[in-house]
């Protein structure tokens, strides 16, 4: 589902250009489900961030469901990520003024399905990670756990063919981390769904099937 | 780009802040405001204006003697210029561009009374002796009977056009003018017609008092002889009224033996340089709206532009979000843009419609009633719609800055945790 060789990325907004990555090569099969694991400053969010197509990279190859994904347009990048990848964040990214339904709602806003239709999708998910009552709610009157499952629903609606999470357990306590993790690790088996998790947490990290530990921009253990 | 989606996102923005979307509109709202509030004002301001020209043709000039400042031809200075019947046939041969020549007297000099009497009932008029051609420079409307025609001059006859307010102190209202006898000086005159002045103010005042007797009548009636007071010409089309007003000055001074260079011996005033005065000043009263119209419209327009700023710069982390979820910059690009345009259109054609809506009204309210200087303010309908295709430009304009800044913002810039 996911292959990439020798891919090198470096910044140069610094005084000395800084290379983060330093030829990554990795392969993720579909349905498999990956942890990513790294101290700061290891690369790992820049890794994240050209899996998820926001950034790009300077030489090797992404291919990503059989499509080589580099030197894209904004729009097509904004359309190979509404269409192939589906978010979810350390800090949810919810937007603060829709309600729960309509966060769900929103990739398929831009995939122009209308309104009804995408509300009552939006429903089907919300049922899906357990929130259904909690559809007319906005974010803040929403936990931490439920506004994470708001955040999964609206990554899994778009039915994407990889899952990013960054962190998706960092702002939760351990027991409604085990319960995220329970659904990840759910939807995974039921929809064969690829799964990548960018983690520092070890607990969340061994319930995967395969840890990916970086660092200084290289892949150092692939277990 | 249109669909109520979109609308409904808009919507949502405008009305989550809302005392900041009001201040921002107001900015807008004040600026067309103010534009039309003075365009209307300044045509109020010209129509009352320009109505002084009402009943007086825009070009007319008037020649008059006066009294000579320098020595000429052996001629002493301080001589009294007179005018006469000898320089109507002379200026009417020779001058070229002249359409209209109407000599003119006046019982007791310039703005002098005299005494009518009618049956027992005696009041101050000014009695003019005029040609018939004095109709094509000054307008009035004849009310009853006729005004002055040729054979009335060729036959001297003792004929009056009496103004509407003379009719009425001289007559009472059941009585009727026509055919009755006014006695001017020692002198009966029949009342062949009553008139109404077109002039305004003033003017109007002093001509609905006013006495019109054939020329060669008054003559002879008043002891004149071949006086004349003053002239009262029109240029041919085409040609100014600036250039027959000196024309005439020149060949009343070789005529007359004024040194050609004695401005002060022939006195003239035409209302087409009082006209091109006025229609300067307009203009510059025209163009100081606008400058200062679109000045605080584009304070306006800036005020927007810099709000949209913030908004977007506070947005930062949302369209960060839209665009890890599928967003096209173009999506983001235009949401902004439509919002500008959204929020300075209703603003704007707001402003448009209130500031319209203020000049009507007063419009109503001045009606009937005699103002002097303002008069039936209106705003240009062609000028409202080309400031509402200025405020959508604008809106868009605007919208331009904040929404390029939005469309630049990275996923990973606006998601990094802080």
């Amino acid at each position: 589902m996911i292959t990439l060789k020798q891919v090198q990325k470096s910044y140069f907004n610094t005084a000395t250009p800084l290379q983060v990555l330093k030829g990554i090569d990795m392969h993720v099969a579909e349905g498999e489900f990956v942890s990513i694991m790294g101290s700061s400053g290891s690369g790992k969010s820049t890794l994240l961030n050209i899996l998820g197509i926001l950034d790009d990279y300077d030489s090797g190859s992404y291919e990503l469901a059989g499509t080589l994904v580099k030197n894209l347009s904004q729009t097509t990048a904004a359309r190979y990520r509404n269409r192939f990848l589906g978010f979810v964040f350390q800090s949810f990214n919810l937007l603060p003024f829709k309600t729960a339904q309509e966060n769900v709602a929103l990739p398929l806003y831009y995939q122009k399905v209308s309104r009804s239709k995408r509300n009552q999708i939006a429903l089907e998910y919300l049922d899906k990670v357990g929130i259904r009552d909690w559809a007319h709610h906005l974010p803040a009157e929403l936990s931490g756990g439920q506004k994470q499952r708001v955040a999964i629903a609206r990554a899994l609606i778009s039915k994407p063919r990889v899952v990013l999470a960054d962190e998706p357990t960092g702002a939760l306590d351990s027991v409604t981390s085990q319960e995220v993790i329970n659904l990840f690790r759910q939807i995974n088996r039921d929809e064969k769904l690829t799964m990548l998790v960018v983690t520092h947490e070890n607990e969340v990290a061994a319930q995967t099937d395969r840890i990916i530990r970086l660092k200084d921009g290289q892949i150092l253990l692939n277990e | 780009m249109f669909e109520l989606d979109k609308w409904q996102e808009i919507w949502g923005t405008i009305t989550r802040n809302k005392l900041r979307t009001f201040l921002t509109m107001f900015g807008v709202f004040w600026g067309i405001f103010m534009l039309m509030i003075m365009l209307g004002s300044g045509k109020g301001l010209e129509n009352g204006v320009m109505d002084g020209f009402n009943g007086v043709s825009k070009n007319a000039v008037f020649v008059w003697g006066q009294t000579t400042t320098m020595a000429y031809g052996g001629l002493l200075p301080g001589r009294f210029v007179e005018m006469s019947n000898a320089d109507v046939a002379a200026i009417k041969a020779g001058c070229k561009n002249l359409d209209i020549l109407s000599p003119r007297n006046q019982l007791g000099g310039w703005r002098g009374g005299n005494l009518v009497t009618r049956k027992g009932k005696t009041s101050p008029f000014t009695v003019y002796g005029d040609y018939s051609e004095i109709a094509f420079i000054q307008s009035f409307k004849i009310t009853s009977g006729r005004f002055l025609n040729p054979f009335d001059l060729s036959e001297n006859r003792k004929v009056a056009v009496i103004g509407d307010q003379v009719a009425k102190i001289l007559f009472d209202s059941t009585e009727v003018p026509i055919g009755d006898y006014i006695y001017i000086k020692g002198v009966y005159f029949q009342v062949i017609g009553t008139f109404k002045t077109l002039q305004q103010g003033g003017d109007a005042e002093r001509e609905s008092n006013s006495i019109y007797v054939p020329f060669t009548t008054f003559q002879k009636a008043f002891n004149y002889g071949d006086d004349v007071s003053w002239f009262c010409m029109t240029p041919k089309e085409g040609y100014s009224a600036e250039a027959l007003e000196s024309e005439v000055k020149a060949m009343l001074s070789s005529r007359l033996r004024i040194h050609p260079d004695d401005s002060n011996a022939i006195g003239a005033w035409n209302t087409e340089k009082e006209f091109n005065k006025l229609n300067g000043l307009f203009s510059g009263i025209g163009a100081f709206v606008w400058v200062v119209g679109i000045g605080t419209l584009l304070a306006g327009i800036i005020g927007v532009s810099n709000i949209m700023l913030i908004v977007v710069k506070e947005r930062t982390r949302e369209i960060g979000i839209r665009k890890a979820l599928g967003a096209t910059p173009w999506s983001i690009t235009s949401l902004i843009l439509q919002e500008a345009v959204v929020i300075t259109t209703l603003a704007g054609y707001t402003g448009l419609v209130l500031g319209i809506g203020l000049m009507e009204g007063l419009n109503i309210m001045l009606q009937g009633q005699e103002t002097e200087m303002f008069k039936r303010p209106e705003i240009n309908l062609q000028i409202a719609f080309a400031s509402l295709v200025v405020i959508v430009f604008g809106g868009l304009l605007a919208g331009l800055i904040p929404a390029r800044k939005a469309a630049s913002i990275t996923p990973i810039e606006a998601l990094r945790n802080e």
